[in-house]
């Protein structure tokens, strides 16, 4: 028998049903990764990910203090990539209370994929981290996503096709069931954007937005879930009764305030807020897409853990 | 469910709990679970969450069996019906000496069993694989390579089959990283039941796929042959006699000759005087008449008349019919001696065309088949009992029963608890890998509780199925009907005895 690694179960790979799909896991890090094209090509880009999934873990706690804390001009230097990636999609945000983390799922996508396509050939790619994606299509190809608004019922509620020619690479979905804790009430904000990260941040914050007042909605600090919380004593979202329209409306109308202002700036390209059977969508989405009644069934990702808790997956 | 892959390490105040299953180390509050979702902290204790498979026995219904299966199954647990709990998704504790991740009680007919649950990782492990072929491959002890790495080598042939032993510790470990990397990748891709392209050197290109037939050279395998040469003359020298004056059939193995074999013999038949390249074994039987390849009967020849070395013109006669035919029935030719005793091709009789077509209907489907083979011996055994030898032994008694993904396995004689099973009896997705390289298996122990108490084992570690079971965290998947049931006592008596 082997010895395990010195701390903590190893990052662990697996093949997925059908063959081609790969499984990597890392303590929290969750990646369902696909690559079309060659079989040689496909074969050595799987290994390139694979060499440079394994240590991110170790590098992102390695700065962990310092992800969790809000950017700040003049803070620290932060030295992995993935780090990164975090910071600069964070800091195109501006002035608004935002820590690294919410960029992590989004960033980790976006450098395993990186390192899936650099130097390969391939007809398309995705690498899926718990529901945020980082996207490659070559010409000719297309990805297709379905959404999910309610995890605890999965059924998809429309497919969004992103082209080659669009700028669209990263997919991410935000809202208070998830895993993440949330400051609002939406239950998913699904961004299309540039970049995984990007994409991820982005999603957070609009869903944050989507906020009201309202007696039925039940908050607690984030502390008191989670003592290392990047939210620390904000009072993040823990339930949400069924709300009057006018509150509905009124919560629906601040994130889109707040998408609004992302896709002007640059920072996304599209954005869809579903909650309690409203919806809006913001930006050059695909809206026939977005707002169609699809039928696409959902591939359940048995034995990843995965499949109660994130919303959007390839079709 | 307490768990100790990851322990916890403190139960401070707050009702925190430090998980350490990761570097991350969540802090995690009664009730909430870690950023990874896996671990939770249930009532205080560090508890894995994730779904871990469990394999049921659809109940029997007036005699029949609920057709599962036939409509997609969710994985949701049958209430009632018989469950045994897999060690697929189950984690590991070893190398540390302590319970492994389930040890779960149940009942079968009246007695009471216990399954020690793991799952294993295992640098000595390996992969058999037979591919129901004459062709060539390569010759025996050539490297095959995925990649360019030599991941294993071609072994002692078998009756119809050539085999291939690849993984093994030294390719794994004992090599370069890539040589190591590669090896992984192909036991793991072979035992996901997905297709491997190899090279033997000196030999074949090969793809291999467990249950499928093999692709050798660009050419799909379709039959086994039906047996060697002369063991084709045997079955089928009676259906010939009387439409052909000699009958040849080849192989690489071995060549049969109708007329001077022991069958034509039987059949008033003499020899004719045919004979045949090679080396001749026994009468009408003859070695290496040709090399090794991918023409007839896995020998090199694509003219079938090149084998024949003379005719002798004092036995054989103008018009004497010559049939020839390869071991599978997929090549076959037939001719008529001119007058000057050259054979010429004919039109062949119906009913040696019935004959050729039977050869064929006698052959199985030619397969690639996948043995896993691992060592469990090690500290693995220190999960199951403060006495890992006593396992050992229990195993060799047979009163331990091993399953891997509740699919039964060989155990070898001799040391250890070396184990082969055939992958495409075990559930899905039932192997993963770590970087050491190594694979990730899964591996149950089967015994009764009196038997488990008495070798020492963790008895304080013990749980109810049905405690497992409504944890809600389990994937079921429906057990192979024609297996045994992995839960069964190996001795004693039960009701239905």
């Amino acid at each position: 028998m082997s010895p395990v690694q010195p701390f903590g179960a190893p990052p662990v790979g697996a093949i997925l049903s059908g063959g081609n799909r790969r499984h990597f896991q890392h303590g929290p890090i969750d990646l369902v990764i696909e690559a079309s094209g060659a079989g040689h090509e496909v074969g050595r880009a799987y290994k390139q990910a694979w060499a440079r999934f394994e240590t991110i873990l170790g590098e992102l706690v390695g700065e962990l203090p310092a992800l969790r804390a809000p950017l700040k001009t003049g803070g620290p230097i932060l030295e992995g990539t993935v780090a990164r990636r975090m910071a600069a999609a964070c800091a195109r945000h501006g002035n608004v209370f935002v820590t690294p983390m919410a960029a992590v799922a989004g960033a980790v996508a976006d450098e395993v994929l990186a390192a899936l396509v650099a130097g390969r050939t391939l007809d398309k790619a995705y690498v899926n981290n718990g529901g945020d994606i980082a996207l490659h299509l070559s010409r000719g190809s297309s990805y297709d996503a379905g959404m999910v608004s309610l995890a605890d019922a999965p059924q998809a509620e429309g497919t969004i096709t992103i082209e080659h020619a669009s700028p669209v690479r990263g997919i991410a979905t935000s809202g208070w069931r998830g895993r993440s804790l949330s400051l609002g009430i939406a239950d998913a904000v699904t961004v299309l954007a540039h970049s995984a990260a990007g994409a991820d941040v982005a999603s957070t914050l609009i869903a944050n937005s989507v906020d009201t007042d309202h007696p039925r909605i039940e908050r607690v600090p984030a502390h008191d879930l989670d003592p290392d919380s990047d939210l620390r004593d904000r009072l993040v979202t823990v339930d949400v009764g069924v709300l009057p329209d006018a509150a509905v409306i009124d919560a629906l109308d601040a994130g889109t305030a707040a998408a609004q202002q992302m896709v002007a700036g640059g920072c996304i390209l599209a954005a869809h807020l579903a909650l309690q059977g409203e919806a809006r969508t913001i930006g050059a989405a695909p809206q026939a897409a977005l707002t169609g009644q699809a039928e696409t069934n959902i591939a359940t990702r048995r034995g990843t853990g995965l499949d109660k808790r994130r919303r959007a997956w390839p079709t | 469910m307490p768990d100790d892959t990851a322990r916890a390490k403190d139960k401070a105040k707050d009702g925190l709990v430090t998980c350490d299953a990761c570097p991350v180390l969540c802090r995690i509050r009664e009730g909430r679970s870690g950023a990874c979702d896996r671990y939770g902290n249930v009532d205080g204790a560090l508890t894995r969450l994730d779904p871990f498979v469990v394999t049921q026995q659809v109940a029997e219904k007036e005699g029949d069996l609920v057709a599962f299966g036939k409509d997609e199954w969710d994985g949701a647990m049958i209430k009632g019906a018989p469950t045994f709990v897999t060690g697929i998704g189950s984690g590991t504790t070893y190398p540390d000496y302590k319970p492994a991740p389930f040890i779960v009680a149940s009942e079968y007919d009246g007695v009471d069993m216990v399954t020690v649950v793991s799952e294993g990782i295992f640098s000595y492990c390996g992969i058999k694989v037979k591919i129901d072929t004459d062709r060539f491959v390569g010759p025996e002890t050539a490297a095959v390579r995925v990649g360019g790495e030599q991941v294993g080598h071609v072994t002692t042939a078998e009756y119809g089959s050539q085999m291939l032993s690849l993984g093994g510790v030294r390719h794994l470990t004992g090599g370069s990283k890539k040589e190591g990397t590669v090896t992984c990748d192909t036991m793991l891709k072979l035992c996901s039941g997905e297709a491997v392209e190899m090279t033997v050197d000196d030999g074949a290109r090969l793809t291999v796929e467990a249950g499928r037939p093999p692709v050798i050279n660009d050419a799909q395998e379709e039959r086994m042959r039906v047996g060697c040469g002369s063991a084709t003359i045997g079955i089928f020298a009676k259906q010939w006699h009387g439409h052909a004056d000699e009958v040849i059939v080849v192989d690489d193995h071995i060549t049969g000759v109708l007329s001077e074999h022991q069958a034509g013999r039987f059949l008033g038949m003499d020899p004719v005087g045919i004979r045949v390249r090679g080396r001749k074994s026994t009468p009408g039987r003859y070695f290496q008449v040709a090399e090794p390849g991918t023409g007839w009967g896995g020998t090199d020849i694509t003219d079938p008349l090149s084998i024949i070395e003379s005719v002798n013109p004092k036995t054989a006669w103008p018009g004497l019919r010559l049939f020839m035919v390869s071991t599978t029935g997929e090549d076959a030719a037939f001719f008529v001696l001119d007058d000057d005793l050259k054979p010429v091709a004919a039109p062949m009789p119906k009913p040696l065309e019935v004959v050729v077509e039977r050869i064929g209907e006698n052959c199985e489907p030619a397969l690639s088949t996948v043995l896993f083979m691992a060592g469990a011996g090690g500290s693995l055994r220190a999960g199951v009992t403060e006495n890992p030898v006593r396992l050992t032994r229990s195993v060799r008694e047979a009163l331990t029963r091993v399953t891997c993904g509740g699919a039964p396995v060989y155990v070898w004689p001799g040391g250890g608890i070396t184990l082969m099973v055939d992958v495409t009896t075990m559930p899905e997705n039932s192997f993963g890998y770590v970087p050491t390289p190594a694979l990730v298996a899964p591996i149950e122990f089967t015994l009764r509780l009196d038997d488990y108490a008495a070798m020492g084992g963790h008895m304080d570690a013990v749980r109810q199925v049905e405690d497992v079971a409504e944890a809600g965290r389990l994937k079921s998947v429906r057990w192979h009907d024609q297996a045994p049931w992995p839960g069964a006592p190996l001795h004693g008596i039960t009701k239905q005895a």
